[in-house]
């Protein structure tokens, strides 16, 4: 066992149990270089976001260690009560478990593209403690590069899933820039507030603000910086923006086709964009109709966020083939580095006897010829190349097997090659 | 040789047109990249085979009266490249790229018909006649993609159904520039063509045949891309009344191409 992973998650944990494990970013450094410093563990990593805070570490000599001893003591914490929401992923499952969380398959929102910047800064904060340094190095950089690929080869994280960044994507769909864009809301509500923040946010230059009460309107205004107008000029100005919002409590339709087209012929019909939050329906549906004027109602709007959720899910799925396929290949890669001390250790070990034997009979044989030394030479060199010939082939071959690992520990043993590994004889290896 | 340029040029548009049909149906980057390199150097090699025609005949006029299908599929290309440079879209090369294979494969395939020269012509008139008339075709060729473009955008945002390859249109109101920029950058070569056009007839015949059906269907579809102009100007027309404009523009335009086939002033064909 090489890698190991614990933590909790949005799935595994609530949020009472998450706020207690988290770890503010001030006091990261500290404790990336306890867990280094914990009993059993060579490197180590924490990743503390809102969602998630997970433990990573490579263990030393592939022993194993106790990470659960870890958290506990970290936070004075009762085990049994821990125990209940943390999972545990050893070292082939701890990989494909990094690679997820990188590529954002196990975020709460798939494919929100937050959580590798979270793992980015907390790779960087236990580099620059030093608690990663080799292996787990070469790990974490690997789940990047997997991030990327499934960002580019896959549309995980390209659709918008709320409704908010919806209306924003329509809207740049239809104005292509939002800059120097008006924008126009009608009504208050939280939801067509939070769509005109995104939209200010993506560059609309102004805001108007209509309410039936108008001090309303003007302290809306205010939260905006826009321009409160009385409701009753509602339709006299409201051509001057590009972007409807409304969302009243009216019992009719306050738009109806015949405003469509007033507003059509005083803006030369540039495009207009109604987004209708309201319920009942603040804009007579007939006014999509109009050329130019593209009208967006609520379940318009959900549809477009539940296909989205749709096509992430089907991406995901993509997604999850590229991460498989990068573990195995990654594990693949792990082995073949590690059959090579053994080799490198065998060749000596057969090299110290080969040199000891000749030292040994060289005194019988008295003065050699400089022909015959080199006879002898390469005599027992063929030998012993001869004889490293199937071990070492089959440590190669044997990289890329399960069984890797039983059969280094089988070479090792059977041409006494502990001291290295003294470690790892016998157990450790039953996954 | 210049036509063994053409069929280079020819067959890397070939690969251009290939991939762009692909590409409508899957969604790559690699694919757009590819076929923009092909159309690149199709480009190349039809520079080529444009300057050698021109070396080869001696004058830049005659050059282009022989060669004007690979002169106008020339142009196109040319203002379809400007249109990826300053708005980064591929999207008019559905259209842009069928058009100019034909083009080319038109201009490649066939001998050339033979101009009537005669020796009052002038031939610096007629050199700049078909130039701006042709850069002007090319213009309102392109103008006339973005109307279509705008149609399909505009009915997949109103149908509010998002599919593949109308999600990789670029916004409206950008195809709408487009093609309001390349009507007005053309309406003026188109206006330019058609006066310059008249003085090298009147210096053959002394007058313009108004009875001649190229010119008649020239003269028409100046007109209505007058009327296109002008309503974008005063009312903003866009959406479908400006696309049913620019069809019946487009449609004069390519029945007057056609119309060198029989016309008695645009008597291409020897007897």
């Amino acid at each position: 066992m090489r890698f190991q992973l614990i933590g909790v998650n949005h799935n595994t944990a609530p949020v009472e149990v998450r706020e207690r494990l988290a770890i503010p970013e001030s006091r990261l450094p500290e404790a990336c270089k306890k867990l280094a410093e914990h009993p059993g563990i060579d490197e180590g990593m924490i990743l503390s976001t809102c969602n998630r805070v997970e433990i990573l570490a490579n263990t030393k000599n592939g022993a194993g260690a106790d990470l659960r001893a870890f958290l506990q003591n970290y936070f004075q914490l009762d085990g049994v009560e821990l125990n209940k929401h943390l999972y545990e992923y050893n070292e082939r499952e701890a990989v494909r478990h990094l690679f997820r969380v990188a590529a954002s398959l196990d975020s709460m929102v798939v494919g929100e593209p937050q959580i590798l910047g979270q793992v980015k800064e907390a790779y960087a904060t236990a580099r620059a403690v030093g608690a990663v340094r080799a292996q787990l190095d070469q790990l974490v950089t690997r789940a990047f590069a997997v991030a990327k690929r499934v960002r580019t080869e896959t549309a995980v994280g390209s659709s918008s899933v709320s409704i908010a960044s919806v209306a924003v994507e329509l809207a740049k769909k239809i104005f292509g820039n939002l800059h120097g864009k008006h924008v126009y809301l009608v009504g208050a509500g939280k939801m067509s507030e939070l769509a005109a923040r995104h939209l200010m946010a993506h560059g609309c230059a102004s805001i108007f603000v209509a309410n039936r009460t108008y001090d309303r309107a003007v302290s809306l205004a205010y939260k905006f910086q826009g321009q409160a107008i009385h409701f009753e000029d509602l339709h006299k100005t409201c051509d001057r923006a590009d972007i409807v919002i409304t969302s009243t409590g009216a019992p009719h339709a306050i738009f109806r086709r015949e405003h469509g087209e007033l507003f059509l012929t005083r803006r030369k019909n540039r495009p207009m964009f109604f987004i209708d939050i309201a319920v009942p329906r603040d804009v007579d549906p007939a006014m999509n109709k109009l050329d130019g004027i593209f009208v967006y109602d609520i379940d318009d709007l959900q549809q477009a966020v539940a296909s989205h959720v749709a096509d992430r899910r089907k991406e995901a799925e993509r997604a999850e083939a590229i991460v498989a396929t990068e573990v195995e290949r990654f594990h693949a890669r792990i082995l073949t580095l590690d059959v090579v001390p053994t080799i490198v250790s065998l060749q000596g070990h057969l090299e110290t006897i080969r040199q000891a034997e000749i030292d040994r009979v060289r005194g019988r044989l008295g003065t050699l010829s400089p022909d015959q030394e080199m006879a002898i030479e390469a005599l027992t060199r063929g030998i012993v190349n001869k004889i490293m010939h199937t071990p070492i082939s089959t440590l190669k071959s044997a990289a890329r097997e399960p069984e890797a690992t039983t059969v280094i520990d089988l070479v090792r043993r059977l041409f006494n090659l502990q001291e290295k590994r003294a470690a790892k004889s016998g157990g450790g290896d039953n996954d | 040789m210049s036509i063994f340029w053409l069929r280079v040029a020819l067959a890397f548009y070939g690969v251009g047109l290939l991939y762009a049909l692909v590409a409508l149906t899957r969604t790559s980057d690699l694919l757009n990249r590819v076929a923009l390199h092909a159309a690149y150097l199709g480009m190349v090699f039809h520079l080529v085979s444009l300057t050698e025609g021109v070396l080869f005949s001696g004058h830049v006029a005659i050059a282009m009266a022989h060669n004007s299908e690979s002169l106008l599929a020339f142009l196109i290309m040319s203002v379809f490249m400007i249109t990826y440079l300053i708005y980064n879209t591929t999207s008019p090369g559905i259209i842009v790229f069928p058009l100019v294979f034909l083009l080319t494969f038109m201009a490649a395939t066939r001998q050339q018909p033979f101009l009537n020269l005669t020796p009052g012509m002038r031939k610096g008139w007629l050199g700049a006649h078909i130039a701006l008339i042709f850069i002007g075709y090319a213009a309102l060729i392109l103008s006339f993609c973005a109307s279509l473009l705008y149609l399909i955008q505009q009915h997949s945002l109103k149908s509010k159904r998002s599919s593949g390859i109308l999600s990789r249109l670029p916004a409206l109101e950008e195809i709408d520039q487009i093609g309001y920029r390349s009507l007005l950058l053309g309406f003026p070569f188109m206006t330019l063509g058609l006066i310059a056009g008249s003085v090298v007839a009147e210096s053959v015949y002394g007058r313009v045949d108004l009875q001649d059906p190229k010119i008649l269907l020239s003269l028409l579809m100046w007109a209505v891309y007058l009327v296109m102009v002008y309503t974008r100007w005063i009312a903003g027309w866009r959406g479908r009344k400006a696309a049913v404009l620019a069809s019946v523009a487009f449609a004069a335009a390519v029945v007057a191409w056609a119309a060198n086939y029989f016309s008695t002033i645009h008597r291409f064909v020897s007897s």
